[in-house]
């Protein structure tokens, strides 16, 4: 997975971004990989998974498979109410959701805003990080989501197929 | 597309249309390889010819009009040689059906480097060449027979010697009706000959014979083409005289001539040639190519299509229906979109069902009729994607056809219960696996002619594959009158690959030796099979399909194997079971019974395990909270409901919490954009817009032994 890194952080610099509220963080992905947004409901139980894979649901047909991104870094008790989001993602033809705290906005982000993200060592893994935004007072913690989806440790697809989605 | 040519100075893009061209060239081809494969030279009908012709005639336009000028070159001279036959100028012999045929798969091949899926480039010149030399060897052999018909000896006994004269007399003068009588009947021992020229057919002819002696015992013989190919006197007895005669009467019969109807022997010369007749023409063809070069000749003027053709359409048993060509996203996303039509109306029919019928009853109306039209909508697009499997069998005559000639063989392959249809998926995914059956058949089972004759058995052997629905599966059976299995040779093959084989072992449990990886017991690998990959294979996909497959075999008589599958992969009768809070779907196929598990019925057994005694019969019982765990609920095994289900001819008891119903579920797949789940099969949408699982239940059989 390693050997692309520097490829995938040149092509999602600069360009907008959908920030959502994982606890009190904010994070912001690639606004081009998002599908829709939706409300969080009837999500049906997949048992022996990890606890943050939510279960699948029905979107319109489709059978999509639902991470709570709350619980796979740690951020908290994840609470579901009326106000919890799932954001439809679309990664090579392969639709998933996410379960984050709440949407806020659209922000356009040019390169000089972006700063490399410092090695954390800690619970989000840098691999998954193309940057953080500064925007004013707020800080962006910009996820590569598309790698994070179909990293092999999340284990949302199957191994043999992980390469030919990261490739 | 690189090798695509761009049309002569057309403004206009044209590659938006090459798919459309594509598609209906290939279709075209197709038609035209089944028609050439199911005509009769000797009885070839003007609607057969004019619907080949016309195939030819639509690949010639479009590719000119697309600008692939190779294939207008090849079907150029295709539709040359058609017309002229088709117009009667021109007999249509086996050779010319075989150039046809070749001319076909030059075409596929050019269309397939259009379309970018191939780099090979076929021999276009070389049909072209042999087209053009069969036309003017036919137009030739036309010309040179006299006019006033064909010279034929005619030999017939006279039985026991008692000569009625006004038979006699009378035939003498129905012969005279026909043709021309050149010599008086002559005495010759006891057989009576006489010449004639006529320009009936040979049946005719024969048939006049009918009131003097068996019309089986007249010997008529082409007297001209006696005499150029006189290698055929040496061939015994007057059947073999007859395939002679039948087989050259194609060069010589005027076009007019009524066709003869197939006798045993002629079919024998159609399209699965007998060895001898099939070797003379094949030497008899470059001949006549060699007599006269192409240059010497005028180039055959070719004859524009009748563009006003008003000649019936000619349909095959495939294409008999008008159609529209849709892609199958199109067809999935409308099931998609009505799967949410068909949860949506539940919905509403849930919240209206508490309104008061009494203030309602116009909106409970409306609902009523809602369902009943969702329903038959529902079923409506649910059989679009059902295809007769005809689409599947039509590939097989000529593959058993070019098979046979390779090996040596004499094979008719039979085919039944074409209309048969069954769901897109599985039309798609049977195909490979019944070509291998066919290939076996035709490779292993049938024997060689002359075996054949020797054991008894008409020299021609037989292939048939037949479809039909059973139940809520379809059948599908490969049969062939070979030499069957033989037991002997698999147990000792079995033996030598240290399989776990014993002689008490049924003839049923020895066959299914076959499907063992890499298990063969031809002698001889040839390039057609004998690797002992593929039984294995055919057997995996087979399952992988949902299907099963069995051998019947009888030594001398034959081999029937058996191949039932599921009607659709896309619809499924499903039990929806309650597991704690979670609900899901077992396939129906799979279910024997449900029972009250009665603490007194089920026994634990060490190790933690428990059977149920059903019947005098102690079943395992699989607890679907072991394997499923985190439901809220987890009661006792005591308790619950037992579903006895059967797989692998295995049964089982799975516990469950209840049964909730019995409903047809539209089968999605999981590993579309999530993973496979051990234990489940895929995954379907209830009436409420939820998600329930579909069971895998060998997998699970399989998980709850670990």
């Amino acid at each position: 997975m390693s050997h692309n890194d520097t490829r995938e952080s040149a092509d999602t610099q600069s360009g907008e971004f959908l920030t959502f509220a994982l606890g009190n963080e904010e994070y912001g992905i690639d606004i081009l990989k998002v599908q829709e947004i939706r409300g969080y409901d009837a999500v049906t139980r997949i048992a022996n998974t990890p606890p943050y894979i939510k279960g699948v649901m029905n979107l319109r047909g489709t059978i999509v498979p639902i991470v709570d991104l709350r619980i796979r870094f740690k951020l908290g008790e994840p609470s579901y109410d009326q106000f919890t989001v799932v954001i439809i993602l679309n990664l090579h033809g392969r639709t998933m959701g996410v379960v984050v705290d709440g949407v806020s906005d659209v922000i356009a982000l040019t390169t000089e805003q972006i700063r490399p993200a410092p090695d954390f060592g800690a619970t989000v893994d840098t691999r998954y990080l193309t940057g953080l935004g500064a925007i004013e007072e707020r800080m962006l913690i910009l996820l590569d989501i598309e790698k994070l989806m179909t990293s092999g440790d999340l284990a949302l697809i199957d191994a043999g197929t992980e390469e030919s989605v990261a490739a | 597309m690189s090798s695509v040519q761009s049309g002569e100075s057309s403004p206009i893009d044209m590659s938006q249309f090459y798919q459309v061209f594509f598609e209906e060239a290939e279709e075209h081809l197709g038609e035209m390889e089944s028609l050439l494969l199911s005509i009769d030279p000797l009885a070839a009908t003007s609607d057969e010819l004019n619907a080949i012709f016309r195939a030819a005639h639509s690949i010639k336009g479009g590719s000119g009009t697309f600008g692939f000028t190779d294939m207008t070159a090849v079907t150029h001279e295709l539709e040359s040689l058609l017309d002229k036959v088709r117009k009667n100028e021109l007999p249509l012999t086996p050779d010319m059906v075989d150039a046809l045929l070749v001319a076909g798969d030059v075409l596929k091949l050019q269309l397939a480097r259009h379309r970018g899926q191939s780099d090979d480039v076929p021999d276009a010149e070389g049909i072209c060449e042999r087209i053009r030399a069969l036309m003017l060897a036919e137009i030739e052999a036309a010309s040179t027979a006299p006019s006033a018909g064909r010279e034929l000896s005619i030999a017939f006994p006279v039985p026991g010697g008692a000569v009625d004269q006004a038979a006699l007399d009378d035939l003498a003068s129905m012969l005279a009706q026909i043709g021309e009588l050149l010599t008086p009947l002559e005495r010759n021992g006891d057989m009576r000959t006489l010449r004639l020229r006529t320009r009936a057919a040979n049946k005719e002819v024969r048939n006049l014979f009918a009131f003097v002696c068996e019309t089986d015992a007249v010997i008529i013989e082409d007297a001209a083409q006696d005499q150029s190919y006189g290698f055929f006197e040496d061939e015994p007895g007057p059947a073999s005289k007859e395939i002679a005669d039948d087989g050259f009467g194609f060069f010589a019969d005027l076009p007019d001539a009524p066709p003869a109807a197939a006798s045993s022997t002629d079919q024998g010369y159609g399209l699965f040639s007998d060895v001898p007749a099939a070797a003379s023409t094949a030497a008899v063809v470059p001949a006549q190519q060699h007599g006269r070069r192409a240059s010497d000749q005028p180039a055959a003027e070719p004859v524009r299509a009748g563009r006003r053709d008003t000649d019936k359409t000619v349909h095959n048993a495939q294409g008999d229906n008008a159609s529209i060509r849709v892609s199958v996203e199109k067809v999935d996303q409308l099931i998609n979109q009505l799967g949410e039509l068909v949860i949506t109306q539940a919905m509403l029919a849930q919240q209206v069902s508490q309104f008061d019928p009494l203030l309602y009853q116009n909106l409970l109306n409306g609902m009523a009729d809602l369902e009943r039209n969702t329903r038959d909508l529902q079923e409506s697009v649910m059989s679009i994607r059902m295809l007769p499997i005809g689409f599947v069998f039509k590939r097989f005559p000529r593959m058993v056809r070019d098979l046979a000639s390779k090996l040596g063989k004499q094979v008719q392959l039979n085919t039944e219960g074409e209309a048969t249809e069954l769901d897109k998926g599985l039309i798609e995914k049977i195909a490979d696996p019944l070509t291998h059956l066919i290939r076996n058949s035709v490779d292993h089972g049938i024997e060689m002619p002359h075996v054949r004759t020797a054991a008894g058995k008409p020299a021609q052997g037989s292939v048939t594959l037949r479809a039909a629905h059973q139940g809520g599966s379809i059948l599908i059976e490969v049969i062939d009158d070979g030499k069957g299995l033989d037991r002997e040779k698999i147990l000792a093959k079995g033996r030598e690959r240290g399989l776990a084989v014993h002689d008490a072992m049924t003839d049923a449990e020895v066959w299914m030796l076959v499907f063992e990886a890499g298990f063969s017991t031809a002698d001889a690998i040839t390039d057609v099979s004998g690797r002992g990959v593929g039984m294995d294979v055919v057997k995996r996909n087979i399952a992988e399909l949902g299907g099963t497959v069995e051998i019947e075999s009888a030594s001398g008589y034959g081999t029937r194997t058996m191949v039932r599958l599921p009607l659709t992969l896309a619809i499924i009768d499903g039990m929806s079971v309650g597991v704690g809070d979670d609900v899901y779907i077992i396939p129906l196929a799979t279910v024997v019974e449900s029972l009250q598990a009665s603490s007194r019925a089920v026994r634990s057994v060490a190790g933690g395990g428990y059977v149920v005694e059903v019947r005098d019969e102690y079943l395992p019982v699989v607890s679907l909270h072991d394997i499923f765990p985190g439901s809220v609920r987890n009661p006792d095994a005591r308790e619950g409901i037992m579903l006895v289900v059967e797989s692998e001819g295995v049964k089982n008891a799975f516990l469950v919490d209840e049964l909730l119903g019995q409903q047809q579920v539209v089968v999605k797949s999981l590993e579309a954009n999530y993973r496979k789940v051990p234990g489940v099969s895929g995954a379907t949408i209830l009436g409420d817009g939820g998600v329930a699982l579909i069971l895998d239940v060998p997998t699970l059989v399989r998980m709850s032994r670990h």
